[in-house]
């Protein structure tokens, strides 16, 4: 057996523990609608959020990309885990929704790793992030799959 | 708006779009969401690991891509469940305005009326190669 560098398979079933809490702001909503060309008004204007029911301006449905990629930096970060960021491409992402995020949400995530396969050279990992309020309630689940490639790939 | 479960089909279409994207949106996307991998912006770094050149994040072309659900529910709240793999690049030119465009189409793929959801499957392609595959968003009908 050759020795493997690189990611290091004994990652699956690890957890890191949620990290300081992100909050939800109105311009950064507002930003982040605008940067994936969102249009709803929800997004932009309070009285358009309220008409539909909600507290605050109302999170695009990707918007938990910010709180789910702030939680996988600590596993892409960790030297224990072998990951070269340099080689990483993200292969696939699916959010579940629990309740919409709106502005004045305090989030935290707590990150699982899944699954962590060899593909090649390099390794598939699964990563699941569970967002939740800082008092609890259940935000949303996300899901990605990052490839990192290895020296041959 | 409110959607009559029983009067959609499955292979509806619900909405199409066309996306122009530029490199200045790709700087906008990496602000806003905090992705800075310099494959996005820097046409050097992204041929040296091996790209045709500057590619979108995946992110932005799935949080785009999803606007004609949005458009179709009138409610980005309703959708409950969105998912994708990203299978091919979207390499966006270095030139005065649009360097690439996504274009997107959206039908009914499956209807849950215990459930009262409906699942709608997109089609995402630029340079007419698909960029995303199983693009699926689930949308509560209330």
């Amino acid at each position: 057996m050759t020795e493997q560098k690189g990611v290091n398979p004994d990652l699956a079933g690890r957890v890191y523990p949620a990290g300081d809490a992100y909050s939800v702001g109105r311009e950064k909503i507002r930003e982040f609608a605008r940067a994936v060309k969102a249009t709803h008004p929800a997004h932009f204007d309070l009285e358009a959020a309220r008409d539909l029911g909600y507290a605050d301006l109302v999170a695009p449905p990707t918007f938990a990309i910010i709180v789910a990629q702030r939680a996988d930096a600590q596993l892409i970060e960790d030297p224990a885990a072998g990951i070269d960021f340099s080689r990483v491409v993200h292969a696939d992402q699916r959010f579940v929704h629990h309740r919409p995020i709106v502005a004045g949400d305090n989030l935290v995530a707590e990150l699982h790793v899944d699954q962590v396969r060899a593909m090649g050279g390099g390794a598939m990992i699964t990563t699941r992030a569970e967002i939740s309020t800082v008092e609890g309630e259940a935000i949303a689940t996300t899901t990605s799959s990052i490839l990192v490639r290895g020296e041959d790939q | 708006m409110t959607v009559a479960l029983n009067e959609l089909t499955v292979g509806q279409e619900i909405g199409t779009a066309s996306i122009d994207v530029s490199r200045a949106d790709l700087v906008r996307y990496a602000g806003a969401s905090g992705d800075f991998n310099p494959i996005h912006w820097n046409g050097r770094f992204a041929e040296q690991v091996g790209l045709p050149g500057v590619i979108a994040h995946g992110m932005f072309t799935m949080g785009a891509a999803v606007q004609v659900v949005t458009d179709w529910i009138g409610n980005p709240a309703a959708i409950v469940d969105y998912q994708t793999r990203f299978t091919k690049p979207v390499v966006v030119e270095d030139v005065d305005g649009p360097g690439a465009t996504i274009e997107v189409a959206g039908v009914i793929g499956a209807v849950d009326e215990a459930n009262s959801t409906v699942r709608v499957d997109l089609t995402v392609t630029a340079a007419g190669q698909k960029v995303l595959v199983k693009a699926q968003a689930v949308v509560r009908a209330w």
